[in-house]
């Protein structure tokens, strides 16, 4: 066996996985060490669920290899992983102890070692399924925290919380990292994104980017358009066939050529202020994906 | 075209889930409505669409049919095809037969839906079952377009897509309001409203936003207190009430915060008020 990273909590290296006809990950390769914050990121269909099913080893690679605490994935290493789903993965018609107990059994430790807040600790009696969202994925982080895992995948983990909820998730992240554990997150949004260390962008199941959010957004620029009716130079530009995001009352255009732009607004009699700024994350992430 | 509520209060069983709630929503413009699980987002929607009637306060709304609303499961039939629920909805809205077929062939084909007409709306992604959402909303050209969480659970090429419609739509003089969870996304609209239980914590644009937030914001090293400290990636964001942090730490420039930054200060705030007025 080549190519196993010495130190890689998850090393998928060259994986690939075929439907049939289909290729759903084509020769990828994907590392997350111990602390680090790695993002996986993606349009629906890129190739991220199935990626994540045979990191977990839920799925055998048709070709290329993939290792969880460098051996193959299978029940032990799972004792040393803390996953949390997009369902979240609690009962919904137990209380909140009940699901603390029963994550507690199933990795072998006590129940007090699943550290709750006193807002959680407060709620013990009642049904998760009754306690909001926000806290359900509190819970759901605290159970998957409990046995100290060394390694941790988070499918979009905050999606739905408030702001400051939000903050305090990943704060919690950041502490688990500043421990040594390692992080896979995927999501689609890309105020998570800005908070991993490493980024690992898939289209049509191959790696389309890859490097910090700099890195990928490195050298891209849009035109910003301050113009006195937003709606007519939207109008206007759309018509010329940009892709044009609102910002406000303002304008980006996904384009590095300011004199085009510029030539399009004053064609349709349009004034306008344009400006070449550095590319969002986003503005990348739809140039990527256009690209390929 | 001003549409919107005023005073709004609506108390859920007893609870109250909106209180004194003010939001405007005119021609040509988008306003979003952020906030978290639980902050109210929908049922401001649902007053404003009618869906539910307020405890107190007033509802601006154009006639029923000048209301286009999207719930947040995206209000598709699963077991009709892409062609049939547009079909529907346009016979609910008694559209002409030419300017069904001319509107729905327009809009298929922008969102990029057309060549998936004949397929189940249960089969489709997440992405393209919210713009068919979207498609069945503004099919009727309502004043007023009305959008629960468009984009949740929408990949990012989706969500470009979707924000392209309903940008095209209020450049076309609707008055759209939408809500979100996430900030990046509620920055794009020339208004924003932040919900945190129930209440507007703040409104405004998202300039406004950025330079008016109670206290300062630092980015030390170590955080003088957790509790009001948070992370931007590895580096560190501290909120100070009063304006100035106890280590003489410079308060960061509205150019080095996001709007992300602001809110949660705000919701910090919100925090320690309600614990000095619980306080005995």
């Amino acid at each position: 066996m080549s190519g196993r990273s010495p130190g890689a909590l998850l090393d998928a290296d060259r994986a690939t996985r075929r439907f049939g006809d289909v290729v759903a990950v084509d020769d990828v390769s994907l590392r997350v060490r111990s602390g680090e914050i790695v993002g996986l990121l993606g349009a629906n269909g890129a190739g991220k669920t199935t990626l994540i099913r045979m990191l977990l080893g839920l799925l055998a690679p048709s070709d290329g290899d993939v290792a969880m605490f460098g051996t193959t994935p299978s029940r032990a290493t799972r004792q040393r992983l803390g996953y949390v789903s997009q369902g979240l993965g609690l009962y919904g018609d137990m209380t909140v102890a009940e699901n603390v107990e029963f994550n507690a059994h199933a990795f072998g430790i006590r129940p007090d070692q699943i550290s709750l807040s006193d807002d959680l600790t407060s709620l013990s009696g009642r049904l998760v399924g009754s306690i909001g969202l926000g806290r359900q994925r509190q819970l759901a982080f605290a159970c998957a925290l409990g046995h100290r895992p060394e390694l941790l995948v988070l499918d979009e983990p905050t999606s739905g919380v408030d702001p400051l909820a939000r903050a305090r998730l990943w704060e919690s992240i950041r502490s688990e990292v500043e421990r040594d554990a390692g992080v896979l997150v995927t999501t689609h949004y890309m105020e998570e994104a800005e908070q991993c260390d490493r980024l690992v962008l898939m289209a049509a199941g191959r790696v389309a980017a890859t490097g910090s959010v700099g890195d990928i957004v490195a050298g891209r620029t849009v035109v910003a358009v301050a113009a006195a009716s937003w709606s007519e130079a939207f109008s206007a530009l759309g018509d010329a066939g940009y892709d044009v995001m609102l910002a406000g009352r303002r304008l980006r255009v996904v384009s590095d050529d300011v004199g085009a732009v510029g030539a399009v607004l004053r064609a349709a009699g349009l004034d306008g202020r344009l400006a070449v700024v550095s590319a969002t994350l986003e503005e990348a992430m739809v140039a990527v994906d256009t690209a390929r | 075209m001003s549409f919107g509520v005023d005073g709004l209060c609506v108390d859920v069983a007893g609870v109250s889930a909106l209180s004194d709630v003010d939001l405007d929503v005119t021609g040509g413009s988008i306003v979003s409505v952020v906030g978290g699980d639980g902050a109210g987002k929908s049922t401001l929607l649902r007053c404003l669409v009618g869906r539910i009637a307020p405890t107190a306060g007033a509802v601006r709304r154009p006639a029923s049919h000048e209301i286009g609303y999207m719930p947040a499961t995206s209000g598709t039939w699963r077991q009709l095809t892409v062609a049939e629920n547009v079909d529907f909805v346009a016979q609910a809205f008694r559209l002409s037969a030419v300017e069904r077929s001319r509107r729905s062939a327009d809009l298929l084909d922008r969102a990029a839906l057309a060549e998936a007409s004949d397929r189940l709306a249960g089969d489709l992604s997440g992405g393209m079952r919210h713009k068919l959402g979207f498609v069945m909303a503004v099919l009727h050209e309502p004043d007023l377009l009305v959008l629960d969480e468009p984009s949740t659970g929408v990949d990012p090429v989706s969500r470009v897509e979707l924000w392209r419609l309903i940008t095209e739509a209020a450049a076309a003089g609707t008055a759209v309001a939408m809500t979100t969870t996430y900030l990046d996304e509620a920055e794009r609209a020339s208004s924003i409203t932040v919900l945190d239980g129930g209440r507007v914590i703040a409104a405004g644009s998202s300039d406004a936003l950025l330079s008016t937030f109670p206290g300062s914001i630092t980015a030390p090293e170590r955080a003088t207190d957790p509790r009001r400290a948070w992370r931007r990636g590895r580096s560190i964001r501290e909120w100070h009430p009063d304006g100035a942090s106890k280590d003489g730490q410079r308060p960061l420039e509205t150019a080095d915060l996001s709007f992300e930054d602001t809110v949660v200060a705000r919701m910090l705030d919100q925090e320690r008020l309600a614990s000095t007025e619980s306080r005995p």
